[in-house]
């Protein structure tokens, strides 16, 4: 079929098995600069494309890997719905496989989920080139081991995804955005205190001073919160939360070394030199900063979190925050079960994975 | 299927070993924590699942984490199977016992260890009741959002290895979506936290993973739960309906509106009768089909929801429509369904529950198909619905008295499982496959897709014995049962039509 290159991939797998040659996944490339950098053979996705299937009472939309993720997004806006998790992009030409094998989720994510959340089945070819089916097209499946999560944000180690199926969302009927000044201790506070009640919170980050809360829902219960709340009602506000969550505000403009840095919610400002933006109500620092690597990754490490060296690296050094020998053993473990001749983005996470 | 019997005598063997289990292990832990007489052990014969029954060599009941490491650190030493149990409400025989192993039972675990309100977390041992954290959390405006209907018994130790659901999760998730962290034994004893308080881990999800695994991948000890903020106000909306079809439209027409609603159950006609001679809810006797839609939120949300779905109902042809007037009232609509279980225990001697998930828009086919087959059986069968989800809990009505009755039942129940995965659901949508569903996870699943669940078990327990025999079958058993494997194409229903 034309869009199906079930056949071709599964080929393209069996003989990079044979010729014992590693294969480096790759869909629209957006996402190139995040992981460590991978050498050899490329695996493109973008031939496999199309939504398969989209239905829109069922909450239920399930696309081929290669399927661009704008092209998703509209189709779902044509019917009031969206992807709740608000993926970045990072870019015009990022697919649907590209988004859920980096498992990133945008400004909404503490209040509605993450990309695993919304994640309810994959297809995909493991390292033996057996395609394989998880999961499903329903909410609730208890049925086998969650394959289908572990997927997500496995940067295509475990396994080429194919299809996947996933829980779309109403998109809200209204939406405001609150502007009031605190410094980022404050806001730290503030956010979660606010977070504790019941408001139509759907984002929150500071940046510059400024505490920026976005109330998402419908138009009556928006606006009794904002009069609740106070602050100053922001202009163009989808365009400022579509920059942040696209990297693209003059404050993500860096050469330095760009962290991403998770840590629990109530986190104090880390004690790192440098900038920070904070999002996900107090959960994310993206910080722009020339601090030794080591300083970054036990500040994350001692609150409790984790570091990820995002942007502006050379991809051959270490990316993601060391694992603990323990956990480590049990990644090399399902790096095994699931692709036994390391041939699908070998050490694109760790060296030795 | 194991007729309930007399716990058969053990062998020489199995007698010899539980000598040793008894003085090895119990010179490890404090008297009271290894049970091994025969009326020690009756109570864990069994978990939710009574037709399946099991004696185990010893029961541990420890007080600690290290107590609890002691008996997993003997049992991998000394290649012993070993069940964890939680509050042994499981549906699925999760918790059947190994006759040739130790049950660990994590009851004693019990304490809330922490409460953190402004981060809203709650750091619980696996023996802490479900309802137990919202109750201790509640006086702070927060709560635990996933409510299996067990909620008041058991334990969220138990609902991490099942993934428990609840009439709540379309809007609010299930157990792995409420969940920030878990400590776990690993298979050799070792102490391992996957997840953490931050919103996401370096490396694989394999907190994603460890949840609703059953048991067979590493032992909860410790849990860190996402609580959210109490909802104001709710109220349910009770709507009747002439035909089953028009009553699943109706959700999807809700859902199709852009409203999630709170919770929102289904009830078929025989359910109906059978609980409202039960509680007395004022469930109208002449319906099809009940839904009951409860909305949450502030006092103007629910007033505009209200209005809304009101709207949808009638258009979808509702011919009654009641608003709950209070909370006494709301939760008296919710009584019948609540008790809709028991209900049913009273119409019948016995009752088999299933837990298929089937795509909603499949809902009057697979019913009309589900009382074909149940009358071809000579059983009737009644069904409660999680509709917003596609969850369909049949409950297939029997009496093991009656020769044949559990046979016909199970066959009938094994039907409506083949039935789920036809319509591209599946076989179990929060019970788990435990012990019964082992020859569904055949039809489910194909060989190579097993193979690689046996991989990932091999991951974390390399020689297999934690809770072994359970969630996934070997090939070997499916090749011996025969299931078939639906994917290709040779449904087990050629009656039914291809979607």
């Amino acid at each position: 079929m034309k869009n199906d290159h079930t056949e071709q991939m599964q080929a393209q797998i069996k003989e990079a098995i044979a010729s014992k040659q590693a294969l480096v996944i790759r869909g629209g490339r957006s996402k190139d600069f995040l992981g460590r950098k991978v050498g050899c053979t490329h695996l493109n996705t973008l031939g496999h494309k199309g939504v398969t299937k989209y239905e829109p009472g069922e909450l239920i939309l399930t696309a081929r890997s290669g399927t661009p993720l704008k092209e998703i997004k509209k189709l779902l806006a044509e019917q009031g719905q969206m992807l709740a998790f608000e993926p970045p992009a990072f870019g015009d030409k990022a697919t649907l496989g590209g988004t859920i094998a980096c498992g990133l989720s945008g400004p909404r994510r503490p209040y509605v989920g993450s990309a695993r959340d919304f994640v309810l089945g994959t297809k995909i070819i493991n390292g033996k080139g057996e395609i394989l089916q998880f999961g499903g097209e329903v909410m609730k499946n208890v049925a086998g081991y969650d394959v289908s999560r572990l997927m997500t944000g496995a940067y295509g180690t475990l396994g080429l995804l194919l299809e996947i199926s996933l829980k779309t969302m109403p998109s809200p009927e209204k939406e405001t955005t609150l502007v009031f000044e605190h410094s980022a201790a404050e806001a730290i506070q503030r956010i979660n205190q606010l977070a504790s009640q019941p408001l139509p919170i759907s984002g929150a980050c500071h940046i510059k001073g400024k505490l920026y809360l976005r109330l998402s829902g419908l138009t009556v219960s928006v606006n009794a919160a904002c009069k609740e709340l106070g602050g100053e009602i922001l202009d163009d506000a989808e365009t400022f939360w579509e920059q942040l969550r696209e990297q693209q505000l003059p404050e993500f403009k860096t050469e330095n070394n760009f962290w991403r840095i998770s840590v629990p919610p109530t986190t104090a400002p880390l004690s790192l030199s440098g900038e920070t933006i904070i999002d996900w109500g107090g959960g994310l620092r993206w910080l722009t900063s020339n601090e030794v690597s080591q300083s970054v990754r036990q500040a994350a490490l001692k609150a409790g979190g984790h570091a990820t060296l995002f942007r502006n690296h050379d991809g051959f050094g270490e990316v993601f925050q060391p694992l603990k020998p323990s956990i480590k053993q049990l990644h090399k473990n399902l790096k095994h079960a699931f692709d036994p001749h390391d041939i699908l983005n070998p050490s694109k996470m760790y060296l030795d994975i | 299927m194991t007729q309930p019997s007399q716990a058969p005598a053990l062998s020489d063997t199995l007698l010899e070993k539980r000598r040793q289990i008894v003085a090895e292990l119990g010179g490890k832990l404090p008297k009271d924590c290894l049970l091994h007489s025969p009326e020690e052990l009756a109570p864990y014969e069994c978990d939710g699942l009574s037709i399946y029954q099991s004696t185990p060599l010893a029961v541990a009941l420890p007080y600690t984490i290290e107590q609890a490491q002691q008996v997993v650190r003997y049992c991998h030493q000394n290649q012993i199977p070993l069940v964890p149990r939680g509050a042994g409400t499981g549906l699925s025989g999760g918790a059947l016992p190994h006759e040739e192993g130790i049950l660990l039972s994590l009851a004693r675990l019990n304490a809330i260890l922490d409460l953190d309100t402004l981060a809203r977390t709650c750091r619980v041992q696996p023996g802490v009741r479900n309802l137990a954290i919202s109750e201790a959390t509640r006086p702070h405006g927060l709560y635990y959002a996933p409510d299996p209907s067990s909620q008041i018994a058991c334990s969220i130790g138990g609902n991490i290895a099942e993934n428990a659901g609840g009439v709540h999760c379309l809007k609010y998730g299930l157990t792995v979506h409420n969940v920030f962290e878990v400590t776990i034994l690993t298979a050799e004893g070792e102490i391992m936290t996957l997840g953490s308080e931050a919103l996401d881990s370096a490396g694989y999800d394999l907190l994603a993973l460890i949840i609703g695994s059953e048991g067979l991948l590493g032992i909860v000890v410790e849990i860190v739960v996402k609580l959210l903020p109490t909802p104001q106000e709710a109220k349910v909306i009770l709507a009747a309906f002439h035909t089953v079809e028009e009553a699943g439209d109706a959700v999807g027409q809700i859902i199709g509106a852009g409203i999630i609603p709170g919770g929102i159950e289904m009830m078929d006609k025989l359910s109906i009768q059978a609980t409202e001679d039960f509680v007395h809810a004022g469930y109208p006797l002449d319906a099809a089909a009940i839904l009951l839609c409860e909305l949450d939120g502030t006092e103007t949300e629910i007033i505009e929801t209200t209005e809304r779905v009101n709207d949808v109902l009638l258009k979808a042809g509702a011919y009654q429509i009641r608003v709950s007037e209070n909370d006494q009232q709301r939760e008296l609509f919710w009584a019948g369904r609540k008790a809709a279980f028991p209900a049913v225990g009273r119409i019948s001697p016995d009752y088999y529950c299933m837990d298929g998930t089937i795509p909603r828009k499949h809902l009057a086919t697979v019913l009309t198909q589900i009382d074909e087959r149940a009358s071809h059986h000579g059983l009737r069968v009644a069904n409660v619905f999680h509709a917003g989800d596609g969850n369909l809990h049949p409950l297939i009505l029997f009496d093991a008295n009656k020769p044949d009755d559990l046979e016909n039942a199970h066959q009938l129940g094994n039907e409506i499982l083949e039935l789920s995965i036809a319509v591209g659901g599946t076989i179990t949508g929060e019970h788990g496959v435990g012990i019964e569903k082992l020859g569904g996870m055949c039809s489910q699943f194909n060989a190579e897709e097993l193979t690689q669940y046996h991989a990932i078990k091999a991951a974390f327990d390399d020689t297999g014995i934690l809770n072994p025999g359970k969630a996934v079958p070997t090939l070997h058993r499916c090749a011996e049962f025969g299931h078939m494997h639906v994917h290709n194409g040779e449904l087990p229903f050629p009656d039914l039509p291809r979607f």
